[in-house]
């Protein structure tokens, strides 16, 4: 397992993804407040670029007609099928148990850190002020 | 569901999917003019002026679900240059033709209104230009495209003379009729045009979707899409039902029906129960000769998009014997929002033999393609 900085911080606005190649993998970072994620851009069901997707809220209904939003923009819906994925866990929607997207672990670090730790960074420029977004794969 | 199919490799073992046959493509128009063309001026200055008059109520309801836009469209289908999911080509040939190496993909144009129109003169003009349209932008660009001949059933002549006009052109190889229609399918009124079909060597395909302006289930109106979907499945049940018993395989016996986008594992059940009435009911339909079962088996073709998932995968095998490996073609649905990708769509691997036939072999000799 190695580092990889696949970018600063403000390449990805909150609410915002991005789509990198690391290691051969497509690998969906999304951003939700200050927090990043990590997902696999490949559907477990038949493979689509899931990470295209649209990303929405939670919608709950403890009882028919009784809506509620929740978890806004933190699911990840399949542009092919619709299933959907909590951008957080990777878990599916209907069936969290058995069926999650590969998720991989996403870590901001300090650019002083990066320009002196053991990180891969050869596509992002480093410079000591930012703040770098590190994918573990 | 017991298996997370997370970690399921595509099944490559021989990459037995590639070359396959694509029993329902859907092109696009660019434009809403793209007909135009094809349309004599009287019936383009209808169709500028007046325009298409479905059966159905609510005529801007949409029937698709718009969580995937443009009418449930496969959110990566969208080309770059603009334009609508299945309306482009190249990317057609990119993420299907030549990713699968497709051999032949079989149209079915959702496009048009033709089958649907109530003013039937122009029905029959609108079903001419798109077969004509059919030709010019996907069939004669791209030959391993194959054309469905649009009709309009509730216009016999029209429909016989378009029929007739297509036949023998190998760039069509079936006639689309819409599977909601103002009366079940086998009812004496459309036995005309089954007989044109058949005795020209075509296949009738009843392609799920549109309106007849009836409640789309047998109990009425549906509220949601989750419902909408599943009663497709009725209505192909009624067709079935409708052709067996009015005795229309008995009358047309060349006659040759492929149901698609309706599912296909409710169709063992449903033989099972007419088997069952006909024992029963046999001085009510004496033209029946034959169990029910059996003019099924011979007459009727089903694909797999929206591929059933049973919650033990092991199921989709004895659900594929009972309808008879033979009878089951593979179809992706692109580039619609719930197509199936040949590589992950069978949850469970098949035998080689079902596979060759499934993916090519049954298409190839339902529709005498090399
Ligand atoms: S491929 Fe993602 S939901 Fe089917």
């Amino acid at each position: 397992m190695d580092r990889h900085v696949v970018g600063s911080v403000t390449d990805i606005p909150p609410g915002g993804r991005k789509i990198v190649t690391v290691k051969g993998r497509q690998i969906g970072i999304f951003r939700i407040g200050d927090e990043f994620f990590g997902l696999i851009n490949r559907c477990p069901h038949q493979g689509a670029p899931l990470c295209s997707g649209e990303v929405v809220s939670r919608l709950v209904a403890p009882s028919p007609g009784d809506y509620r939003l929740t978890r806004a923009g933190e699911m990840i819906r399949c542009p092919w099928h619709c299933w959907e994925f909590d951008i957080r866990s990777g878990q599916s929607l209907c069936d969290p148990d058995s069926v999650q997207v590969r998720s991989f672990d996403v870590a901001v670090e300090a650019g002083n850190a990066v320009a002196e730790g053991r990180f891969i960074a050869e596509r992002v420029e480093v410079s000591v002020e930012e703040r770098y977004i590190v994918v573990t794969v | 569901m017991n298996v997370t199919v997370l970690d399921r490799k595509p099944d490559r073992s021989a990459q037995t999917h590639m070359g396959f046959i694509d029993c329902d493509v859907h092109p696009y128009v660019k434009g809403p003019n793209d007909f135009d063309p094809f349309l004599s001026k009287r019936w383009l200055e209808h169709k500028r002026t007046i325009g298409g008059r479905s059966r159905q109520g609510l005529a801007k309801t949409p029937m698709y679900p718009r969580m995937s836009p443009g009418s449930g469209m496969r959110m990566d289908g969208w080309p770059k240059g603009g334009g609508h999911p299945g309306s482009d080509l190249p990317l057609m040939r990119e993420q299907l033709l030549d990713l699968f190496d497709v051999a032949y993909g079989l149209l079915a144009p959702l496009v048009g209104g033709a089958g649907g129109e109530r003013n039937l003169e122009f029905g029959a003009a609108m079903a001419t230009a798109v077969n004509e349209w059919q030709l010019a932008h996907s069939c004669d660009p791209d030959p391993r495209l194959l054309g469905a001949v649009q009709i309009n059933a509730e216009y016999t002549e029209a429909a016989i003379a378009e029929i007739e006009k297509r036949a023998g052109d190998r760039r069509f190889a079936q006639v689309n009729i819409p599977p909601r229609g103002l009366e079940p399918l086998g009812r004496r009124r459309y036995w005309p045009i089954l007989q044109a079909c058949a005795a020209n060597g075509f296949p009738v395909s009843l392609h799920l979707g549109g309106t007849s302006g009836h409640a789309s289930t047998g109990g009425g109106w549906p509220s949601f899409y989750h419902e909408e979907h599943p009663s497709y499945v009725q209505t192909m049940q009624t067709l079935v039902t409708s052709l067996v018993c009015e005795g229309v395989f008995e009358q047309i016996p060349n006659l040759k029906i492929v149901l698609v986008e309706g599912g296909f594992a409710w169709l063992p059940a449903l033989c099972w129960r007419l088997d069952k009435h006909w024992k029963q009911l046999k001085a009510e339909v004496p033209h029946l000769k034959r169990a029910p079962s059996e003019y099924v088996h011979e007459h009727i073709w089903v694909t797999t998009q929206p591929i059933e998932e049973p919650e033990r995968p092991e199921d989709m095998l004895s659900t594929l014997e009972w309808i008879g490996p033979d009878r089951v073609m593979f179809s992706t649905d692109y580039p619609h929002w719930d197509q199936d990708d040949p590589r992950y769509a069978f949850k469970i691997p098949l035998p080689d033999d079902w596979k060759r036939k499934i993916y090519r072999d049954n298409a190839r000799a339902l529709y005498t393609l090399d």
